[in-house]
């Protein structure tokens, strides 16, 4: 039944990779920041954490951090861009940027190394046409000191 | 039996000159394929088989609400649903959202879409050989074949080319073609000449 490969079968993966982030020193007690690092193909865009319009889907980090919590995730400042099927500039994402997160360090926190994670959410598009919203995990290793 | 003859003849005419003329991106009749059937639910619960249309041109489009470009086609879909609905035309859509209904119906009701929507499963998209980027439309011929497909945002009057090039196509897979089919039926000879693909 799958008759139609050809024309269709040009799956782009994932459009927006992440640099596999630097280990983290995380003093105990402590606030700590990680930096990740998102690359978007040439060509495309993703709609910001605040894209213009409501049925656009917003790029999202979502974190799974204990034994730290997270206190400020905080996003690159949009770029405002016209496209070929909008009206007006739309609030995006280009190219490479980076994703700041602020954890708090409990002083209960076991020293050593650890792994948190993160997904993060985001919807692409070219001037012509969108891929379907996908999540990309992340994976930040800590070491955590007193 | 000259007429009998004459109007054989003329069938037949009509039949080849309705596939001399789909040019350009339309495909060649004989490079066409058949689009997989489905039977997707509507708004109102109502299933929408792919085949229900058969002998119509369809415009079967997978969009989604969160598509930027898509937003720009549907009006023209509504335009195509609302000029060409007396000449055995359709605009069928295909929503590919994750959450379904949710936010399709409320999208209809605010675009005043006049076509049917379904909600596309994964399953709907394999048969389509995996719909990867939206939007994507296929122009399915009076026979239930593929004649063009479009992946991205493309001009209204490529669709509308498209469309009108379908529409004159006499050649209708069978179904406008009866007195030519039957005629057929009692002249081998021209069963072979008709039905050759």
């Amino acid at each position: 039944m799958l008759i139609l490969a050809s024309p269709l079968c040009f799956s782009q993966g994932n459009v927006l990779t992440i640099a596999a982030p630097p280990k983290v020193i995380a003093k105990a007690g402590a606030t700590v920041e990680a930096k990740i690092t998102a690359q978007l193909r040439p060509g495309y865009h993703c709609n910001s954490t605040t894209p213009s319009d409501d049925y656009l889907i917003p790029l999202k980090l979502t974190w799974t951090a204990a034994p730290l919590s997270v206190a400020e995730v905080v996003y690159p400042k949009p770029q405002m861009e016209k496209y070929a099927f909008s009206d007006k500039p739309l609030s995006v994402y280009t190219g490479d940027f980076d994703i700041v997160t602020k954890f708090n360090v409990p002083a209960s926190a076991p020293p050593g190394p650890t792994v948190i994670s993160a997904k993060l959410r985001y919807q692409a598009c070219t001037d012509r046409m969108c891929l379907p919203p996908k999540t990309v995990d992340v994976s930040l290793p800590i070491e955590i000191v007193k | 039996m000259k007429l009998v003859l004459a109007a054989i003849a003329i069938l037949s005419g009509l039949a080849f000159t309705g596939c001399s003329r789909t040019s350009g991106v339309v495909k060649a009749e004989s490079t066409r394929k058949m689009a997989p059937d489905f039977a997707l639910k509507d708004a109102a619960g109502k299933t929408v088989r792919l085949s229900d249309y058969r002998g119509d041109v369809v415009l079967l489009n997978f969009w989604a609400t969160w598509c930027g470009p898509c937003q720009i086609e549907i009006p023209w879909f509504i335009d195509f649903q609302k000029n060409y609905k007396d000449r055995k035309f359709a605009v069928l859509g295909v929503s590919m959202d994750d959450d379904g209904w949710k936010s399709v119906k409320p999208y209809i009701e605010q675009r005043k879409i006049n076509y049917p929507i379904v909600v596309g499963t994964e399953e709907t998209s394999q048969l389509y050989g995996g719909i990867d980027s939206l939007p994507t439309t296929f122009i399915i011929d009076r026979g239930g074949r593929i004649a063009a497909v479009h992946t991205g945002l493309v001009s209204k009057s490529v669709y509308q080319d498209e469309i009108n090039k379908l529409l004159d196509d006499k050649d209708d897979g069978g179904v406008l073609q009866e007195p030519a089919r039957r005629s057929a039926l009692v002249d081998p000879r021209l069963a072979a000449v008709l039905f050759a693909r």
